[in-house]
């Protein structure tokens, strides 16, 4: 079985872009637009990591990996929040909320696997 | 797909998502009055933070550089460190031009003008610099008050944890990390032996492990950590590079560096250990990006549509049903059976409604809905009402109509010369307006609606209302009107989209150049609409668009002339009528009236017009199509009234040419062809007809 990745993204390119690099690295990629999206998806199913934007309406990502972790099937689930160089705030939001660690913007393809084959 | 195609395909995605996430902002901004909620402003930084970051990750580099500045102003005012003042919002609409700009020109691989994005950027990063925050507030805009408070904590390179970096001497050089992991590290799934993994990437590591604080069995708790480790890794790499590998602990972690080395200046890397460092690297440039982005060259008018799902599963069900209704019918021609003929009827019967419904819900995949068009319409207000010095209300509804795609594109540039007009010539300033005893506030509404089958756009405004007397002087002077004629409201009004009319006192760059009215009515009748103009003085003006549903199939009535059959227009068509021969009067020079009520129609006999011969036995007494063109209506002599159907418009142009006074062909249930009149050109034709006649028989 391959494992499980659930890319929250409320931009259709970064989606498709993340989808594009991790399906062809073998692995199951499943989308979802937002925060509340994702954690209903991930409320039914089983997910090996998740890789979250930040900035998303209605649920942003690290109210989303604060509700993860809350779940107990999620308690060590890695978890990664793809922020921007600028937000140092933001990681050690991340941080706090639960987040296993962070991959910046932009990145490309070969650190998008590097990075998930580091969390694996 | 290969990696190109697919890169293209996620570009064209990010270009269509900017360009909706540009017209966010723009109307995020343009909404940003005191009312404003927090969340408007929140849309529009999400909206820039998006195009920042797509921009950087495809390799827009530019763009992500330009849009990096705008997100900044825009986290500040998110934040409540900065106002918004109008200089901003100035700035900001601008901006959103500028990358908008941007990304056409990465769509389709042309040049931005760099000095204009460079000044741009200059006066944002100005603004940025500037600690206090300006506040000039335009009599049009209220600003949202925001208490001044320095500018946010410096974000540049904030260090996530205590460093200490104190040499010491020893025999190999490298690096001695103290990791005193925080308890519940694992929790968050951060396992210390990938750590260590990656970091042996950058060298030779020896780990020693301090297990003195594990409990007893009894206390412990399996999902703890209780180690810490003393790791020594002997290689000669840059702290920064160390530290990336412990990026992630939790600031509740311990972690100290020690370099080992006697000569500290050891910068000469770490002897190619680290090529393989999979750690983010925040200030690399995207390399796969750049080379796919040419080829999202040319995409920038592509004609695709948006179409959503529904639309979409509306249509494959109606597949579904016709494939069902079609493998019935072909069970039938397998084995016939006379006495099986009523269930045959009931299988064309379900064809026919299956090819009607998917016959719309195809049509329904070209139509949007209106607020597209209206959608640049804020913006315009904004700009040219500041321009003018005037206070105007913008109102839209019944953005949710839809029509025809290709309607919607042409019919945008009319809009926007109506608008200019309404409000350059139509809306009072605002003293002239208190002076009426009106708000000095104007509105102009645009509103969208259904009725009878077609498409009405209204443009309407309550300013001055058009004045009947200059319009009068003015056409007297251009020679459109006889001196002594005498004109009905709706005449004069009309006058307006006369070519070369135009009353405007001053030339400005907003409207008043006289060739805007014609050229709007000639663009609506182009698409098989037409125009009105009702206004009064003093009260403001409404111009109606009616439009048709969609250019490609048109509900028509069919109509016998001799032997050919013509299709007109369901919405030029304002009724039908007999007439006998002495109900028709005849003027010199050869036109014909008919006095229908109080109005004396002039008579278009379509097979004289056509040089087609009409029945002999109905030439003089036949029936009348009144059909109105421009606010005038004219009879159409027919033979007869055939059905009335929905035809679909073949272009005569693309098989023959252009014939003046037809709009198209199309091709009729038995085969043949009918010919589909346009009414506005054959009125026009006629009109000529007639002036050539009139001189001639004045003449002789």
């Amino acid at each position: 079985m391959s494992k499980v990745i659930l890319a929250v993204d409320d931009s259709a390119s970064m989606r498709k872009m993340v989808h594009f690099t991790l399906s062809g690295a073998g692995y199951n990629v499943v989308q979802a637009v937002d925060g509340v999206e994702a954690l209903e998806y991930a409320r039914d199913h089983e997910v090996d990591v998740v890789l979250t934007d930040v900035n998303m309406p209605r649920m942003d990502g690290i109210e989303l990996v604060k509700e993860l972790r809350a779940l107990p099937s999620y308690r060590f689930t890695p978890m990664l929040v793809l922020t921007t160089e600028s937000s140092q705030e933001k990681k050690l939001q991340g941080k706090q909320a639960g987040a296993t660690g962070w991959i910046v913007k932009p990145f490309n393809p070969e650190q998008l696997l590097a990075t998930i084959a580091r969390v694996l | 797909m290969s990696f190109d195609a697919e890169m293209e395909e996620i570009h064209k995605i990010f270009f269509e998502e900017s360009h909706e996430g540009l017209d966010a902002m723009e109307s995020g901004l343009l909404n940003l009055d005191a009312s404003a909620d927090r969340e408007t402003i929140n849309t529009i930084f999400r909206a820039a933070h998006s195009i920042k970051g797509g921009a950087a990750t495809f390799g827009f580099v530019e763009i992500a550089h330009f849009t990096h500045d705008v997100e900044t102003l825009l986290d500040e005012m998110r934040n409540g460190v900065r106002a918004m003042s109008s200089q901003a919002q100035q700035l900001l609409l601008q901006s959103v031009d500028c990358i908008r700009e941007m990304i056409k020109a990465a769509q389709a691989g042309g040049a931005v003008d760099v000095q204009r994005v460079a000044i741009l950027n200059e006066s944002i990063k100005d603004l940025l610099a500037s600690g206090d925050v300006p506040l000039t507030p335009a009599p049009a805009l209220p600003v949202t008050e925001v208490d001044t408070v320095p500018p946010a904590v410096e974000t540049a390179a904030m260090p996530l944890m205590n460093v200490e970096g104190t040499a010491a001497s020893s025999p190999v050089p490298g690096w001695i990390i103290r990791f005193t992991p925080h308890e519940d590290i694992l929790r968050t799934n951060n396992e210390p032996t990938r750590m260590f993994a990656e970091l042996a990437k950058l060298g030779p590591v020896i780990a020693d492990a301090d297990i003195s604080a594990v409990p007893a069995l009894e206390d412990l708790v399996p999902e703890s950590l209780y180690f810490r480790w003393t790791l020594k890794l002997n290689a000669v790499v840059d702290q920064r590079r160390v530290q990336d590998v412990f990026d992630w602990v939790d600031a509740s972690s311990k972690l100290e560096y020690e370099e080992v080395s006697a000569r500290p200046a050891a910068s000469t890397g770490g002897v190619g250990t680290a090529a393989a460092s999979p750690a983010p690297a925040p200030a690399t440039a995207p390399t796969a990006a750049p080379k796919a982005a040419p080829a999202a060259k040319a995409a920038g008018d592509t004609s695709s549509i948006r179409v959503s799902i529904d639309k979409v599963d509306s249509l494959i069900n109606l597949v579904g049903e016709l494939v069902i209704t079609q493998s019935m019918l072909s069970q039938f021609g397998e084995r016939f059976d006379p006495g099986q003929l009523e269930r045959l009827r009931e299988g064309l019967s379900h064809l026919s409604r299956n090819t009607r419904d998917l016959q719309e819900s195809v049509m329904q995949i070209r139509m949007l809905p209106i607020g597209f068009a209206f959608n640049r319409f804020p913006r315009l207000v904004h700009d040219l009402s500041r321009k003018l010095g005037k206070q105007v209300e913008l109102r839209l509804s019944g953005e949710g109509t839809e029509l025809d795609k290709t309607v919607l594109e042409k019919i945008s540039d009319p809009l926007v010369h109506l608008v200019r007009n309404a409000l350059d010539h139509g809306l009072e300033t605002p003293a002239v307006r208190s002076a009426a005893g009106k708000d000095p506030t104007g509105t102009i509404e645009l509103n969208a609606y259904h009725e009878g089958g077609s498409i009405i756009v209204e443009v309407k405004d309550d300013g001055a209302g058009l004045n009947k007397a200059r319009i009068l002087n003015r056409a007297r002077e251009r020679g459109l009107v006889p001196a002594d004629a005498e004109l009905t409201d709706d005449q004069i009004h009309n006058l307006i989209f006369q070519p070369g009319f135009s009353t405007a006192e001053t030339i400005s760059d907003v409207s008043g150049r006289g060739v805007g009215m014609d050229v709007v009515r000639r663009n609506i009748n182009d698409l098989g609409g037409h125009v009105q103009i009702t206004s009064n003085e003093g009260r403001g003006s409404t111009i109606k668009i009616r439009l048709p549903l969609t250019l490609a199939i048109l509900d028509g009535q069919l109509v016998r002339v001799g032997a050919e059959t013509y299709v007109i227009s369901l919405l030029a068509i304002v009724e039908t009528i007999q007439v006998k021969a002495d109900q028709v009067n005849r003027l010199p020079g050869g036109v014909e009236l008919f006095r229908l009520r109080s109005e004396y129609l002039p008579i278009i006999d379509l097979g004289q017009q056509f040089g087609i011969g009409r029945d002999p036995s109905t030439s003089c007494d036949g029936l009348l199509v009144v059909v109105e063109s421009d606010g005038r209506r004219f009879g159409l002599m027919v033979d007869d009234l055939l059905a009335q159907q929905q035809v679909v418009i073949k272009s005569l142009e693309s098989s023959y040419r252009q014939v003046r006074g037809l709009a198209g062909a199309t091709i009729l249930g038995d085969g043949r062809v009918a010919l589909i009149l346009d009414v506005p050109g054959l009125v026009q034709t006629f009109e000529q007809r007639a002036l050539q006649a009139e001189a001639a028989s004045a003449a002789a």
